[in-house]
């Protein structure tokens, strides 16, 4: 009795201490504000949502089954179906789900100020972003492990189902080119950065062979010698550039590096697995790992002041990194660290084929998607913690404050976000960078604002390898999604090709390797070549774009998740994801909506194509605008007619299930559960 | 203290997949009777092991945004 009242008093603490907290966020107006706030708020929220929110998910929605056998246990074959302990499979879950999405989302909707992000990231976690992951994992568990498109295809039918596919196969296509457009912007005209990104490609290659052929099996001592090696890389990369022949190899426009990556794209989709990919996985999974680990103990040690204003002026939908305005675009910019369509193929691929029992289901379905979110608050604390003008003068592209730094600097200083050249030129030398100018992407600001984390925390002196150390550890990983997404893709458009031209589908054969692999890269290349020769920067339509697609995915996710609630007569609890859904329909709809019809040419790609017509034709643009008009103008319609398509899909795939839904609750007959029958467990 | 570490470590192991051949052999040795009659393949040996797990490790949906 005693130990429940103490029980409860602790929870009534933990709630108090987590609302002062956000309320503190919320009210700040002061100049500055501790970053012990978004700690603290974050950690309380968390803390309350999932011991009473999941908890009640598992119990009373779901009826999770502690009795019940789970895939892993039924269908052992010590491969791929394998009971495992909880936290091992959370370690492979949260490692799956944890991309550069949570740390680039979080950086770029800084521009509307620290308070939209923040809500955003912890609510629409506890009650979207975990909701989708955990119910997804519960019912492809129910199903022996099946992927959310067969879900799809089984509980909604055929049109859900492919709707599915090619929704994955489109944000895959999305997704890779604006990643790479993050590199090459961090890459650009910078040899530290570019010679060690180019290191990663040797080393992983050593690591590969060294696990394959000279001690086969032994993955750790190689994954040792990996990180060795790649923190070796980013030293040596400042000797390169300081080295005044050596630096001029590394040296280079934004497009010639652009076509690098799409050739290393290539070169890695038709490369067997052992060689490049598998091991630049392991580097890159220890180093994400480590990296966030390191972040959070700098920020906890140090606690900086967060010095970005609650809201910005930019909430109006005049911000210089991406037109639109706070709602619906906070909401698509976040993506991942809130809701991520994506971690619904996850939930429903590897991981629940690896659950012993289902009681490991809240663990890793909900508390993965809070760390991630927590991931997310630690980029947004690193990206506000730099004086507002200089995260503006990083991020916001030439096209928007000129080309010139003085230009820039009286431009961003107008605004009320003062910032100086010389300030500006010192940083930039800090960092051992040329100039810290319109580095659009988030990359170069997230890696300043941690250089600077961490350079508080371990000395100054370090700076530049800091900076260096935070841009190698981002490329290596949006270059392991790079690579694995291009080989996904090649797989999907095999199987689709299989449909009209069986001998496409086998996933050895050459002929069809090569041709599948080149298209899936020229999908990706071409957006990512429009979005370097693009003069705003290309992230600010690349990253609104990949946010549309990403929530249509959760949305589709969510879809069939209601379905199944709905038809296993779970009608009263259907808005645990119905709600989810419905927000996440309003906002893709109207985000769409606004790309397409917009007049503000610096939302609507309609209205972009039109103003950027009408002043190639009166002759009025830049000569080396004028070249480049014609395929931005063409691309500014290729997007808005893919904007149509995405909400299309998300629309049919809706309405496809509340038909469905409808049908039930009429009593004609529906598409029964694919659930896979009761059988006890046997593990203790 | 170092049993605490011993269990870390394990768990370290595990989740790299730096044990996965230690693994498939004691679910192999629980699943096949090797002294039953009948033909029994042979367990894979470390380096096929390696090379099947690894090459089904990257045939779905492996990393995220």
């Amino acid at each position: 009795m005693q130990i429940k009242l103490i029980n409860k008093i602790i929870w009534v603490l933990i709630a108090l201490i987590g609302a002062v907290a956000v309320c503190g966020i919320a009210l700040n107006r002061g100049e500055t504000i501790n970053a012990l706030w978004f700690i603290t708020a974050a950690l309380c929220v968390y803390a309350i949502a999932y011991r009473f929110y999941s908890a009640w998910l598992a119990t009373k929605v779901l009826l999770v089954d502690e009795t019940r056998a789970t895939p892993a246990e039924r269908l052992d074959n010590g491969r791929d179906f394998i009971p495992t302990n909880k936290w091992i499979v959370f370690g492979h879950h949260f490692a799956a789900i944890a991309g550069p999405g949570p740390l680039v989302g979080p950086t770029l909707a800084a521009q509307f100020g620290y308070l939209p992000g923040t809500l955003w990231i912890l609510f629409g976690a506890v009650l979207g972003g975990c909701v989708q992951d955990m119910v997804t994992l519960f019912f492809s568990v129910r199903r022996n492990g099946r992927s959310l498109g067969q879900m799809a295809r089984d509980e909604i039918g055929p049109v859900g189902g492919t709707a599915a596919l090619i929704g994955t196969f489109a944000i895959m296509i999305i997704l890779i080119a604006v990643l790479g457009l993050v590199v090459v912007n961090a890459m650009k005209h910078s040899p530290w950065a570019t010679s060690t990104v180019a290191a990663t490609i040797p080393i992983a290659m050593m690591v590969g062979f060294y696990m394959r052929h000279i001690r086969p099996g032994e993955v750790l001592e190689a994954s040792v010698l990996g990180v060795v090696l790649l923190l070796l890389a980013v030293m040596s990369g400042g000797w390169i550039d300081h080295h005044p022949m050596l630096r001029v190899f590394f040296d280079h426009e934004g497009l010639t590096l652009a076509w690098w990556v799409i050739a290393y794209g290539f070169a890695a989709a038709i490369m067997p697995v052992w060689l490049l990919l598998a091991p630049r996985d392991y580097l890159s999974t220890f180093m994400k790992l480590g990296t966030i680990l390191l972040l959070t103990v700098a920020i906890f040690t140090l606690h900086p002041q967060i010095k970005m204003p609650a809201l910005t002026q930019f909430i109006d939908g005049t911000g210089p990194i991406f037109g639109g305005k706070l709602f619906p675009f906070v909401f698509i910019t976040i993506a991942c660290g809130a809701i991520s369509g994506f971690h619904a193929l996850i939930s429903s691929g590897t991981t629940p084929k690896l659950l012993s029992n289902e009681r490991d289901i809240r663990m890793i379905g909900y508390g993965g998607m809070l760390l991630e979110s927590f991931v997310a608050i630690m980029a947004l604390i690193a990206a506000t913690v730099l004086d507002p003008g200089v995260f503006f003068a990083i991020n916001s592209p030439a096209g928007v404050v000129g080309k010139e730094a003085a230009e820039a600097v009286s431009l961003i200083t107008s605004w009320g976000f003062p910032v100086t050249v010389e300030q500006m030129k010192t940083l930039a030398s800090n960092m051992g960078e040329a100039s810290l100018f319109a580095r659009t992407g988030g990359a170069p600001s997230l890696a300043v604002g941690m250089a600077s984390i961490f350079g508080s925390l371990f000395g100054k002196g370090l700076l530049a390898m800091w900076y260096h150390f935070a841009i190698m550890f981002e490329a290596i990983f949006i270059l392991t999604t790079l690579d694995a997404g291009t080989r996904v893709g090649r797989f999907m458009l095999q199987d689709m090709l299989g449909n009209i031209w069986p001998k496409m589908a086998q996933t050895s054969w050459w002929p069809s390797v090569l041709i599948s692999s080149a298209l899936v890269v020229a999908g990706w290349g071409y957006f990512l070549y429009i979005g370097v020769i693009d003069p705003n920067g290309g992230v600010n339509i690349l990253w609104p774009l990949f946010g549309i697609a990403n929530q249509m995915l959760a949305a589709i996710a969510l879809c069939v998740a209601t379905s199944i609630l709905v038809k296993s007569g779970r009608l009263n609890f259907a808005w645990v994801t119905g709600l989810p859904l419905l927000w996440l329909v309003v906002v893709t709809s109207t985000a769409a909506w606004e790309k397409i019809a917009s007049s503000d040419i610096r939302v609507g790609f309609f209205a972009a194509a039109n103003d950027m017509a009408a002043k190639l034709a009166a002759g009025t643009l830049m000569p080396e605008k004028a070249t480049v008009a014609p395929q931005l103008i063409f691309n500014q319609h290729l997007d808005a007619w893919l904007t149509m398509f995405f909400v299309a899909v998300l629309w049919v795939v809706v309405l496809d299930m509340l038909w469905g839904v409808l049908q039930f609750y009429l009593g004609k007959a529906v598409l029964s559960s694919s659930e896979v029958a009761y059988q006890k467990s046997c593990i203790d | 203290m170092s049993r605490l570490l011993k269990k870390f470590w394990g768990r370290v192991r595990q989740l790299s997949g730096d044990d996965a051949y230690e693994r498939y052999l004691q679910h192999y040795m629980a699943h096949h009777d090797l002294k039953a009659e009948g033909e029994v393949e042979a367990p894979l040996t470390k380096e096929a092991f390696f090379k099947e797990w690894q090459d089904k490790k990257w045939t779905g949906i492996k990393r995220c945004c």
